[in-house]
């Protein structure tokens, strides 16, 4: 420890993320001691809880999932539920399932892209993917196999992966025939092909042996599923509240620093995202996806942020599972085409519209996700806040930042510069980081 | 890898190893779904990846490019004065530039903010600090600098986007469709919202995405544009259905709110 107290560090990384676009870290050691370490968000507002004034609440789902590309059917199901809280409408229990099946696709199709793509280079020790296309073309090839797969399985039920068309306030514009079904169910189980290889490849991964413990924050709930769809507020510091009270659970505040706004609960900080849920919620996966965890060790409560990856291979696996089943529930009990509802509705008065406040808090792959919306009598949006999980982790990733840096000063300053690219890349803040680029600037 | 000792200006054929077109990727606001869209072509992609090089997509890559570019994507609109400025320079050194995407074509739904005092919706966000965060009123790409192909949609429609580049790596020009999504919808064997009593954006929303919403049992919402000149169904349709001029307008602004820049004086195409 003694030579790293007279080292002088000077670390600009610019790096972008998908919702909050740009975000620079920034860390300065002087004689051993940090002086600033902090995670910068600068990116252009795009005002969408301003924008969405003035709209009709039944225009929310296509507005909000425009928030976030990768994320766009984590927006819409968030939405959909703050809409339907708000009108007081109840969805009924088969288009709830599918819902259900599509936050399952969401989990796959983004896991699969941050944790593979992350997993591989890691794994195979090279800086990013583009050269795995030479060098180990059949693992790219697999990955991108998977990723076509999960995404043909959208097209499928939502039309479209990136802004689904199908899934509205109310219910389903269009429900898949027994041939939807059936396409589906051999896509998935065709999955297997990629899938097996890749989980076996995920094992060698070594990852940084970090540790700080932090809230981990979920959707928890009382019954046996594992719950990703709805749920209360929960927190590994014991505290729980309805979604109703999620505003207890964000506490957020504005920074000159970021144009994202920070986020606590309990403590200074808090996490949320796949090490979470498995924090919270272990117990609920699926069998399969338990027997991985205990295979690479993983276990409840984890506090090293480095194992989000690893939670969410896990959950790669109770997706693919669970997707399945419900797959197989409604070939086998059939599907209700009555419950195919007609869009716009809302111009034929058909649902009744009110003043009202609601909110949808959803589990998406980087974690939960708020949409709160106040209506007016017209059915009108009056104020909307969507509180986005890379937000609620951007804070956490400082605090982890103060205890890793002092951690890892003996080393050099591209390993540094390295650990600090993985640990930022560990929270999945978007898909450009996980496909490893990080333009890092040392500044001397 | 060997390579022609210069790049070729427009190559006749999407070259194999030789001089292959330098091409650069750059977000601005918006989702970057489109950049995703072409994660999603699966493996056709890494027949893209050897027909071009690519010196600079942030999803992927960390090397910069400091020579020029044969082609560059844009996406998303431009939100604040780095934006602008930033374009500016990127159009400089690109030899063909791409708008890709509804929010680098129209301006897509970031233009919405252009329907609220820029500092009112800006502190209804932020709240009283909000001046921390620069912002402007939202422009679609063409508005600032000189775009050469426009790939529309929200998000882009993958037989579209490679229509699109193959025209680009070519040199040849690439007409966007200028007719409505409903000569679409009908050979999709569609039931037209209006009969199921639902106002649709099809009559006047530029076609090339094989009417992709409806075939799945929503609205058109006008993502690709107006056509430049409507057709006289179009007008049958306001008459035959009694529609109120807002309501249409209403929708339309949904991705259309930046075609009133195109209005103001200096603005054009």
């Amino acid at each position: 420890m003694a030579k790293t107290t007279e080292k002088n560090i000077d670390i600009k990384v610019d790096y972008v993320t998908r919702v909050e676009g740009h975000g620079n870290i920034v860390a300065n050691v002087k004689n051993g001691r940090i002086e600033k370490c902090e995670f910068h968000v600068v990116e252009t507002p795009r005002l969408f809880e301003g924008m969405l004034r003035g709209r009709s609440i039944f225009e929310a789902q296509h507005i909000t999932s425009r928030i976030c590309g990768i994320c766009s059917c984590g927006h819409t199901l968030a939405s959909v539920a703050a809409a339907e809280d708000a009108l007081g409408v109840v969805p009924t229990e088969q288009t709830i399932k599918l819902r259900k099946l599509l936050l399952d696709y969401e989990f796959l199709d983004s896991h699969v892209l941050h944790a593979f793509l992350l997993v591989a280079p890691d794994a195979l020790g090279v800086p990013s993917f583009i050269p795995l296309v030479k060098t180990h073309n059949t693992v790219v090839r697999q990955i991108l196999r998977l990723k076509k797969a999960v995404n043909d399985c959208c097209d499928i039920l939502v039309g479209r992966h990136i802004h689904p068309i199908t899934a509205i306030v109310g219910g389903w514009t269009k429900l898949p025939r027994p041939k939807d079904l059936d396409a589906q169910i051999k896509i998935m189980e065709g999955m297997t092909a990629e899938l097996e290889p890749l989980l076996k490849l995920a094992k060698t991964l070594k990852l940084p042996d970090f540790t700080r413990e932090t809230e981990y924050v979920a959707l928890v709930s009382d019954d046996a599923e594992y719950p990703l769809l709805s749920g209360d507020i929960g927190s590994t510091d014991g505290s729980r509240v309805s979604r109703k009270e999620y505003r207890k659970s964000t506490n957020e505040f504005v920074d000159q620093r970021s144009s994202a706004k920070f986020t606590k609960w309990n403590r200074d900080s808090l996490f949320v995202g796949a090490l979470a849920r498995f924090n919270l919620n272990y117990d609920k996966l699926h069998p399969k996806a338990k027997a991985y965890a205990k295979e690479i060790g993983l276990k409840p409560v984890c506090h090293n942020p480095f194992m989000n990856t690893m939670a969410q291979v896990v959950e790669i696996i109770h997706c693919y599972h669970h997707a399945l089943g419900i797959l197989k529930d409604l070939k086998k009990n059939g599907v209700d085409y009555s419950q195919e509802i007609t869009v716009g509705v809302n111009e034929k008065g058909a649902v009744p519209v009110r003043a009202g406040d609601g909110v949808g808090s959803v589990e998406v792959p980087r974690g939960i996700l708020h949409h709160n919306y106040v209506t007016e009598a017209d059915g009108t949006i009056k104020k909307a806040n969507c509180i986005i999980p890379t937000n609620q982790n951007v804070n956490n990733i400082e605090h982890d930042f103060s205890k890793f840096l002092p951690e890892i000063l003996h080393l050099k300053q591209d390993d540094i510069r390295l650990r600090l690219e993985m640990l930022v890349r560990a929270y999945d803040p978007c898909i450009s980081c996980s496909a490893h680029y990080l333009d890092v600037k040392f500044v001397e | 890898m060997k390579t022609a000792n210069k790049p070729a200006k427009a190559p006749a054929k999407a070259p194999k190893a030789a001089a292959k077109p330098k091409v650069a990727f750059f977000d601005f606001a918006s989702c970057e779904g489109c950049q995703l869209q072409i994660t999603n072509l699966g493996e056709t992609l890494l027949d893209i990846l050897g027909a071009i090089d690519v010196v600079e997509f942030r999803e992927a890559i960390s090397e910069k490019w400091d020579k020029d570019y044969d082609v560059v994507f844009i996406e998303g609109s431009i939100g604040d004065h780095h934006a602008e400025e930033r374009l500016k320079k990127i159009r400089a050194r690109a030899k063909v530039l791409i708008a890709y995407g509804a929010c680098a074509c129209t301006g897509g739904v970031n233009g919405m903010k252009n329907s609220f005092k820029l500092d009112e919706i800006r502190e209804h966000v932020y709240g009283p600090d909000y001046k921390w965060f620069d912002s402007t009123p939202t422009k679609a790409v063409h508005q600032v600098v000189k775009v050469d192909y426009f790939i529309n949609g929200c998000p882009v429609y993958a037989p579209e986007i490679l229509e699109v580049v193959k025209h680009a790596l070519r040199g040849l020009p690439y007409t966007v469709p200028d007719n409505p999504v409903c000569s679409e919808c009908k050979l999709n064997e569609n039931v037209c919202m209006y009969e199921r009593g639902v106002a649709c954006l099809g009559p006047w929303t530029k076609a090339g995405c094989n009417s992709w919403c409806v075939n799945n049992g929503n609205i058109c919402y006008g993502c690709r544009g107006e056509v430049s000149n409507p057709s006289k169904a179009a007008q049958d349709v306001i008459t035959k259905y009694n529609l109120k001029p807002e309501l249409i307008k209403n929708k339309f602004d949904m991705y259309n709110k930046c075609k009133e820049n195109d209005q103001k004086p200096g603005k054009g195409k």
